[in-house]
């Protein structure tokens, strides 16, 4: 082509970089992993919202009824009961709407109604769609049908299906209901405060002081994280239960209501709170430290103008997620709640005791919204944090102060009594034979096949579970944040992943498990064949504890210069190749600590699965569950102590393996 | 038995005749909340005389049971119900989901287990009925005397140490709230649960969670159910176990065939058999009150009077007055329950 051939060709469309096989390969990679978001979030949460909608209504002008006169057989012209509604008045407009079980009697249309006379009446349905019980017999034809009076008594109308407002209504006018939001803020609010506080001076002992015993405190902390929300209820039974070790401590206060939910969420909540201040804690500048001494600033105004600044967005951000734990954790009040209503139980009493699937999705959607305004707010707040650190930054290392490291250490073992205790507590009752009368020692609480709830099949289902959501789970997990952050252009798509990488985070476990049921249990969903399997529960689990997996895969990830990529490009290598050779080994560290957390999660969790696992795929957690509900409850404590165990030494060989393939693939960042 | 031997030796007989025939092997989906220790029990039994015959069980408590039925309307999964509160079959009928079915021999079971309708739409099985779980150590410490009816119940004296299940969650407890509202009245029976909620430490989720906690000694009274009661004596709990002089509610366990099912022939064979006596033997192993009359064998630890203490329970009452009965017990009782 010659220079002159050239000029006379027209301006064209601006340059567009011509996508390689590599870029299709990750945008039709990273639409995949957005797709299964899309299904198993999305979709599911779209139908539960719908469901809430739905209701139930006595649609009064779809019947026709007749009248004889005493004879029996002659009848009078037939009538709707929304005409004969309109002359007497019996039935109240908000009365007409119902639950899907709702029934309406019909003899209160006939004032002069009794069921020894010889009047006969006809009954019609005037659509397809009307239905009525004559005692319990359906009959949703619209032939007539003729009852003598004894038989029209057990005449029942039934509701028809309709879209509207309804069920928000109900709940809000029925104070059972409605009481629980103020219940459940409370409960979390007041269990954030203590747990906040404990977990911050806790913090503030292992990082600012010279204390002894640091690891054991340390470890102690992270216990509860491995056993589920149920277990530290069932401990407090045991302690301050009417028959109690050391129910005086309450003088006469019942541990079966708010009491014992905050005690147990303070347990559970721990080790999340201490974690997110400790990592707060652990990055201060010690030269403003210096500045503070230089300036002769006391301990005391030290304390409030320099480490409590310093750790402002760790404990804002520690009391959202604890307020987010609380309010959504379902296991805890269940055991120990009593005849305190919170939300999430709420949604566990309408769907599994009173079959009412609507008013299960008003609570959840009720339920998701605190829980989406804290996460938000813990969102804004983590997001500025990462600008308080600065290059120019001096690491600050205590110095000793016996008085103040005694006192500390003296905290601190008060608080490790408190974790220790609640395990050893329910170690103890999983052991005694008949809990007061017996209290010898034996392995019959053991005995899981005796009981309800699963047996021990129940146990290694939970062991399959844990260990494919960890494989499958990293794997998914792990890649979609690779094509997250590491592929070129298409920003949109990129966004909209993020931001549905985000969602699962502020969606409570028991909102998704019910929007599961919603989605996935209908025939026409091509994803039916999954429900009741253990596929379901697989899935369930991945997306429930999505977020902080693909948040610490995109920090690992982020760590990793963009060069690589340029580097693999230039050298006309795929990207999948340098993923597998070069991404994966250096962020082994963080793929493993998915693959525990993980792990561990699937092991504990009960609330996204309560409503989604079938007879044959039982789980652990869910065992704890159904034998603390039947009033097992030594064998719920056993049951709940295997996870311990199991959760404990997964975390040992975790760490055995971490240092293993560390030093394989991270001999590099030594010299 | 004579004739019960006669009876698997022609089964036998049959079986080895029917097997020279190339025949297909059916499999049937059964939901059931019958106690899972007794399940392998009854598919062993009734494969004894039909091996061609493959029971799949789906086994749940009696709410999930009947929850996973109803969402399941539209495409049913379940080919028959077999072992569920015949309170729920009442349900499941009035949503059309049951297939009417008179089984061979119903005529011997007594009416008061088989529906009303021609053919029935279900055939019940046992009887599980109400009692009272009272334990006798903590009642000394404390110094309760036996209370011998409901009404005793509300005596100031048991302040506290009365739990019973929630009627919107279990069973058992909405068994008990339709009883009163039968023996005492409407009225009667809402002021009678109004005084017994004076004493009432709080309401569990589970009908046999009431029992358990009476044989710990948690809470000394618990209102559950007889077989329970029994059950936790027999572990060795220092349990009385009262029928109040009132009269008991009671519930049964029901058999049905769900409409639709693709697997008729052999649904009817299942239910067939659920009726005989064989079957009704096998039933009374663990409950004391079976459909079929003049076989059953006392169970141990029952109390004795049961079965002339449980009144005439009329269950399209209970089934089509539950909402409305379970809106009123809600708002009389769960809304309570602010923190004290």
């Amino acid at each position: 082509m010659s220079d002159a051939t050239l000029q006379n060709v027209p301006s064209g469309k601006s340059i567009r970089g011509k996508l390689s096989r590599d870029d299709i390969i990750m945008r039709g990679s990273m639409i995949v992993i957005g797709l299964y978001l899309l299904i198993t979030m999305a979709f599911p949460l779209y139908a539960m919202l719908s469901k809430s909608f739905s209701t139930y209504k006595f649609d009064l002008a779809a019947y026709e009824v007749q009248v004889s006169d005493e004879t029996g057989t002659n009848f009078s012209q037939p009538v709707t009961f929304a005409d004969l509604n309109e002359t007497l008045n019996v039935v109240a407009e908000t009365d007409l709407s119902a639950g899907s079980d709702g029934r309406l009697g019909v003899t209160q249309f006939f004032p002069d109604f009794s069921f020894r006379s010889p009047v006969n009446y006809r009954l019609r349905n005037t659509s397809d769609t009307g239905r009525f019980l004559v005692g319990s017999t359906l009959n949703d034809a619209t032939d007539w049908v003729e009852l003598d009076s004894n038989t029209f008594r057990r005449v029942q109308l039934r509701p028809v299906e309709a879209r509207g407002l309804d069920n928000f209504r109900t709940y809000f006018r029925t104070p059972a209901l409605s009481n629980s939001i103020k219940n459940s803020v409370i409960i979390a609010t007041v269990s954030t405060v203590i747990t906040v506080f404990l977990a911050f001076w806790f913090a503030f002992a292992l990082n600012r002081s010279c204390m002894r015993f640091k690891g054991f405190f340390r470890l102690v902390a992270m216990a509860p994280i491995l056993v589920p929300s149920l277990l530290p209820g069932i401990a407090l039974v045991y302690l301050f239960g009417n028959q109690g070790m050391l129910k005086e401590l309450l003088f006469g206060a019942t541990i079966y209501g708010p009491i014992g939910i905050i005690i147990g969420s303070v347990f559970f909540t721990f080790p999340h709170a201490f974690l997110i201040i400790s990592t707060a804690l652990s990055i201060s500048d010690a030269r403003l430290y210096e500045a503070s001494v230089v300036l002769r600033g006391s301990p005391w105004r030290t304390f409030w103008t320099v480490t409590i600044p310093g750790a402002r967005y760790g404990l804002v951000s520690a009391a959202f997620v604890v307020f987010n734990l609380v309010i959504t954790d379902f296991g805890l009040p269940k055991v120990i709640g009593g005849q305190f209503n919170v939300l999430a139980v709420d949604i566990y009493k309408q769907v599994i005791g009173q079959q009412n699937f609507e008013m299960g999705a008003v609570v959840s959607v009720v339920l998701i919204l605190p829980a989406i305004v804290a996460f938000t707010i813990d969102r804004l707040v983590q997001s500025k944090q990462v600008a308080l650190l600065s290059a120019r930054s001096v690491p600050y290392s205590p110095s000793p102060n016996a008085r103040l490291d005694w006192t500390l250490f003296g905290f601190s073992s008060l608080v490790a009594v408190f974790i220790v205790g609640i395990l050893a507590v329910c170690q103890f009752a999983a052991l005694v034979k008949f809990w007061p009368y017996d209290l010898s020692f034996s392995l019959n609480n053991y005995q899981f096949d005796r009981m309800d709830g699963g047996g021990w099949g129940s146990y290694y289902n939970s062991i399959k579970l844990a260990l494919l959501t960890a494989v499958i789970g990293t794997s998914v997990i792990f890649f979609g944040a690779y094509l997250v952050e590491k592929s070129n252009g298409f920003r949109t798509g990129r966004t909209l992943f993020q931001m549905f990488a985000m969602l699962p985070m502020a969606i409570p476990g028991m909102v998704l498990g019910l929007s599961y049921i919603f989605f996935f249990n209908n025939p026409s969903n091509p994803f039916y064949f999954i429900y009741g399997t253990m596929a379901i529960l697989v899935v369930s689990t991945v997306t429930h504890f999505y977020t902080v997996s693909h948040l610490t895969a995109t920090t690992a990830l982020q760590q990793m210069d963009r060069e690589f990529e340029s580097v693999s490009a230039s050298l006309k290598q795929p990207t999948l190749k340098l993923f597998s050779r070069v991404t994966v080994p250096v962020s082994m560290p963080a793929i493993l600590d998915i693959s525990i957390y993980l792990f561990v999660n699937a092991m504990t969790t009960v609330s996204a699965v309560v409503f989604l696992y079938s007879p044959k795929t039982s789980l652990a957690s869910i065992a704890v569950l159904n034998m603390d509900d039947a009033g097992d409850i030594a064998p719920a404590a056993a049951m709940g102590m295997m996870i311990f165990y199991t959760n404990a030494a997964a975390r040992i060989l975790h760490l055995i393996a971490s240092r293993g393939i560390l030093q394989r693939t991270q001999a590099w960042r030594k010299r | 038995m004579a004739p019960l031997k006669t009876k698997s030796m022609l089964g036998a007989s049959m079986l080895a005749l029917m097997s020279s025939v190339a025949f297909a092997e059916t499999e049937l989906t059964v939901y059931t909340a019958v106690e899972a220790e007794d399940l392998s029990r009854y598919a062993e039994t009734f494969n004894a005389s039909h091996p061609d015959i493959t029971i799949n069980w789906v086994r749940d408590s009696t709410g999930v049971i009947t929850a996973k039925l109803l969402a399941e309307r539209d495409n049913p999964q379940a080919d028959v119900v077999w072992g569920l509160a015949a309170t729920s079959l009442l349900l499941l009928k009035s949503e059309g989901m049951l297939e009417a079915y008179a089984p061979a021999g119903v005529e011997n079971l007594d009416p008061k287990f088989v529906d009303g309708d021609n053919p029935p739409a279900w055939v019940g099985m046992d009887a599980w009925v109400a009692s009272v779980c009272f334990n006798t150590v903590e009642a000394e410490r404390l110094g309760l005397e036996a209370p011998t009816s409901w009404q005793d119940l509300t005596d100031e004296q048991y302040r506290g140490h009365v739990i019973m299940p929630n009627p919107a969650s279990s069973g058992t407890g909405f068994l008990d709230v339709s009883s009163w509202l039968q023996i005492f009245g409407e009225e009667g029976g809402w002021a009678y649960m109004d005084a017994l909620h004076e004493n009432i430490a709080r309401y569990t989720h589970s009908g046999s969670a009431p029992c358990k906690l009476a044989a710990s000694g948690e809470i000394p009274i618990g209102v559950s159910f007889a077989f329970r009661g029994a059950k936790s004596k027999a572990a060795g709990a220092p349990l009385e176990i009262i029928v109040p002089s009132e009269g008991v509610g009671w519930d049964m366990e029901a058999t049905a065939i769900v409409a639709g099912t693709d697997a008729l022939e052999a649904a009817q064979t299942l239910v067939d058999f659920t009726v005989t006596q064989e079957a009704n033997e096998m039933y009374n192993v663990g409950y004391a009150v079976v459909a079929y009359p003049g076989i059953a064998q006392p169970v141990e630890h029952f109390p004795e009077n049961l079965l002339d203490a449980m009144i005439d329970n009329d269950f399209e009452f209970a089934a089509n007055n539950r909402a409305a009965i379970l809106e009123e017990w809600s708002s009389r009782y769960d809304g309570k329950s602010d923190p004290q």
